[in-house]
């Protein structure tokens, strides 16, 4: 190796480790599963699945960047999807002529987002509560919301337009995967490359450095958990566009998976590591993995066991290379 | 004399950089041997194998007789050596006795902790270097010199024969340092070894047997205390003569830049004023608990005041939050670097961007050439010992960290740069050249309130001081004060503190 590739390689080892572990499993899968796993139909079906999981995956990235937790994300979804499904079959403003409803809903959508984020962010900055706690009261607030308005049953006959968004595809993949990929992307430019991203950053390294250096700390977290609302937000009315409906406690096992796919996507719980490509690679693995294990025909159960042994592989091989390039250094 | 610590050619090098080269030193049984050295040159990366952190890449090392090519810290700690860093490293939420006595209570092997032998050990340190600690209370309601007290007694505890202390005094005023240099004499009488680092040669005289001058990871000699003094100890140091500038303002202009009016704090400060003009540099000294940084805190918008007026410019502002305190112009380098000052797992050029994040952000979008550029221009100006700007803080020296903390506080640019402790850990050379650097911004119009524990400090920067006791300003000492030639004695006197005078008869207590 050339010693810039090879610096490269170590210097985000977990990133390395991520693409080694995704070239393997398509290596291994298009030895074992021929025709199966890469036919055209598989490969739209995953690019259907993604898009939901992964905007709540993102959602909890930023919330851990920070150094801190948001488990209000898919209450916050759920009641998003009510709220709008409301709107778009009529029960909320019936007077609105059929072709308002959907921007009426996207706007009520947004609103909605906008004030679940300002609110954990005003609670999380104000009171300086720990945000795992502040955002348990939050998840119970926003679940607690949506069942007043729902009584626990699901909420459909929406407008077919919409439902058709969630079918949809451009160059023969799926539309919301390319809403996904584009959303990922900008993310990544925002975090990186802008004064905002960068506060961000420092923010999750060490709050009270940031607020020597004159960063205005509250103004961050609030930010921060506004577009955690808003991808949660988008995840809620993908759903809603997919299945048709809305209903309190849907993807609720979404919520420890969000927290695994960070950690394998090399985002640090304490805050200030981690970058966005790291998380979309770890989604796109798991997503892989997950299909394979289908088209293998294991039990359901077998299947949750890949989360725990793909975390369990990354957090060793991320310490064993690690030691490995330390001792390489030493015999420098 | 006997040796009891034998370090051999050792060299250690961190990613192909030898930062070591062929030292060696020798510890006599009942020695108090100091190490200086300029910022970077080695002087912790030394004691640092020796307590068995870090493996040397040549050498040996020699305690009590036996040789060890691969010293592990439990190897050294059972042949006694015992190393106080400079953050200590106790345990924040328990109590002082606990501190003290757990480690030795583990290595006993006891499953079941009994809370009667904890307050035993815990007593009996306490007892061998003479000072009354309250033993029930927790670490982190402790000010520093406690916790520095807390760890020699763990240290005690471990039956240490060679103490290891770096840089223990930085974050001391002058009356705990004397506490704190009685007891190392003290504890020297009873036969231990000491090895004990700073940058204060005030100190190292005052203390010393041998000193052991290294410079660039490379050892210059050891010394008698009483074959050197402090200019040729500076000379050895640095290699080149080392004389602090004395600032003196030359503006006729007076306008208050910052006009401070009866600010008060409860519990803090009370009925504080004093204004800072163009050029100014106005000293604070005083005892532990008079108050300064508290005051330092107010002026930035950290600690809400309870009464009293601040003027920036003639214009009467409410500093509510640092980010209202930037925009006034006013800059604070905090008191402690690692909590307040520095992002320690980043690179170099994010922390010297930290403050000045939206002003290298034309249309919101980071620029970061111009961030590599004030990065390099630290550096530079700095004189930071360190690979690239791409270095991550952690792995800089002491002293080189705290240049960093200067440097992104300078990039603000601002008009009134309040300055805590600023040179805590610098050597003496860095130092003369950050007074220069001082000197002239000050001479471009900016006004600093410069807080210090060092008389000398003050000295060759203030042209105002004010001394404060129990929140309060007790004395104001004019520039024409300051020139007298007993300025020093007189500014120790008002805040209750004696001179270190080395003691000159050998110590035979
Ligand atoms: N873990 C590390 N990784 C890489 N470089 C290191 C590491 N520790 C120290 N260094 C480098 O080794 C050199 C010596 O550092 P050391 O901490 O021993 O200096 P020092 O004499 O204690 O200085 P100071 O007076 O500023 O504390 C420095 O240039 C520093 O950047
Ligand atoms: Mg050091």
């Amino acid at each position: 190796m050339t010693n810039s590739l090879k610096k490269k390689f170590f210097n985000d080892i977990n990133f390395t480790i991520l693409i080694g572990l995704l070239i393997a499993a398509i290596v291994l899968s298009a030895i074992f599963l021929p025709g199966g796993m890469f036919s055209a139909a598989n490969i739209k079906s995953m690019a259907f699945q993604i898009p939901e999981f992964g905007f709540l995956a993102l959602a909890m990235m930023l919330s851990n960047l920070i150094g801190g937790i948001d488990l209000s994300i898919i209450s916050a979804a759920n009641t998003i999807a009510i709220f709008t499904a409301f709107v778009l079959n009529g029960t909320w403003l019936p007077a609105l002529p059929e072709e308002a409803r959907i921007p009426a809903g996207l706007v009520v959508a947004i609103l909605t987002a906008l004030i679940f984020g300002v609110f954990n962010g005003l609670l999380i900055s104000k009171t300086s509560a720990p945000s795992l706690i502040a955002s348990l009261g939050t998840m119970i607030l926003f679940q607690g919301i949506g069942m007043a308005l729902t009584g626990g049953v699901s909420i459909g006959n929406i407008a077919f337009e919409f439902t058709d968004f969630g079918k949809a595809e451009w160059a023969g993949i799926p539309l919301i995967f390319w809403l996904f990929l584009g959303a990922a992307i900008l993310l990544a430019l925002l975090l990186e490359k802008t004064a905002f991203g960068r506060k961000f950053y420092l923010y999750g390294e060490n709050k009270v450095a940031a607020r020597f250096s004159g960063i205005n700390n509250e103004k961050v977290c609030i930010a921060t958990f506004v577009m955690t609302a808003l991808l949660a937000g988008i995840a809620g009315l993908i759903v809603l566009s997919r299945v048709n409906s809305a209903k309190v406690g849907y993807g609720s096992s979404y919520l420890l998976q969000t927290i695994i796919v960070c950690v394998i996507g090399g985002i640090s719980p304490n805050g200030g590591k981690g970058r966005v490509r790291g998380v979309f690679i770890a989604i796109v693995l798991m997503q892989l993995m997950s299909s394979a294990f289908t088209m293998l025909s294991l039990s359901p159960y077998t299947k949750k066991l890949i989360w725990g042994v793909v975390l369990i592989l990354v957090l060793s091989l991320n310490h064993w290379i690690r030691n490995l390039n330390d001792s390489i250094k030493k015999e420098k | 004399m006997e040796p009891i610590l034998n370090v051999k050619n050792i060299t250690k090098a961190f990613s192909g950089v030898r930062v070591l080269k062929n030292v060696s030193l020798t510890v006599n049984r009942g020695e108090i041997h100091c190490l200086v050295g300029e910022n970077g040159c080695g002087k912790s990366t030394l004691v640092k194998c020796v307590s068995g952190v870090y493996t040397p890449d040549e050498g040996e090392i020699v305690l009590n007789g036996q040789r060890f090519t691969k010293l592990t810290t439990q190897q050294a700690i059972q042949n006694g050596v015992q190393v106080i860093y400079q953050d200590m490293s106790l345990f924040r939420h328990m109590s002082v006795a606990e501190n003290i006595a757990i480690e030795k209570i583990r290595a006993k092997g006891a499953r079941l902790i009994n809370w009667k032998d904890v307050a035993g050990i815990a007593a009996e340190q306490t007892r061998k270097i003479n000072v009354k600690i309250d033993l029930e209370k927790e670490i982190f309601e402790c000010p520093i010199a406690i916790r520095q007290l807390t760890a020699i007694c763990r240290a005690l505890a471990h039956d240490a024969k060679i103490l290891v202390m770096d840089e223990p005094t930085t974050a001391l005023t002058k009356n705990e340092v004397s506490q704190l240099l009685t007891i190392v004499q003290e504890l020297k009488s009873q036969g231990m070894s000491i090895i004990f680092i700073s940058h204060k040669l005030d100190e190292v005289f005052s203390v010393a047997d041998v000193i052991t001058v290294i410079r660039n990871g490379e050892k210059i000699g050891d010394y008698n205390r009483a074959e050197i003094n402090e200019k040729r100890l500076s000379e050895l140091m640095t290699g080149r003569e080392i004389d602090y500038p004395r600032y003196r303002r030359d503006f006729t202009e007076n306008t208050p830049l910052l006009e401070v009016k009866g600010l008060s704090r409860k519990g803090h400060f009370n009925d504080i004023s004093f204004t800072l003009r163009k050029g100014d540099i106005v000293g604070m000294i005083g005892l532990l608990g008079s108050g300064r940084s508290e005051i330092a805190m107010s002026l930035f918008g950290l600690n809400p005041i309870d009464s009293g007026e601040i003027f920036v410019s003639g214009e009467k502002v409410s500093i509510a939050a640092p980010q209202d305190a930037k925009r006034r112009g006013i800059a604070l380098l905090p008191e402690d670097r690692f909590r307040e000052g520095l992002f320690t797992d980043l690179k170099i050029k994010e922390n010297v961007s930290s403050t000045v994040i939206d002003e290298i952000s034309p249309r919101g979008c980071l620029d970061f050439s111009e961030e590599d550029r004030l990065a390099e221009k630290c550096i530079e100006t700095f004189k930071v010992r360190a690979p690239s700007r791409e270095t991550v803080v952690r792995s800089l020296s002491g002293g080189n960290q705290q240049k960093i903390v200067i440097g992104k506080w300078v990039e603000t640019k601002p008009n009134i740069f309040i300055m805590d402790s600023p040179t805590v850990g610098i050597d003496i050379g860095s130092k003369a050249e950050i007074y220069e650097q001082i000197h002239n911004f000050a001479k471009n119009g900016m006004a600093f309130l410069l807080i210090s524990d060092e008389v000398e400090e003050i000295l060759a920067n203030c042209n105002r001081v004010l001394i404060l006791e129990k929140g309060r300003i007790k004395t104001i000492l004019e520039a024409q004060d300051l020139r007298q030639p007993d300025a020093k004695k007189l500014i120790l006197e008002e805040i209750g503190s004696r001179d270190l005078q080395p003691d000159t008869e050998p110590s035979t207590k």
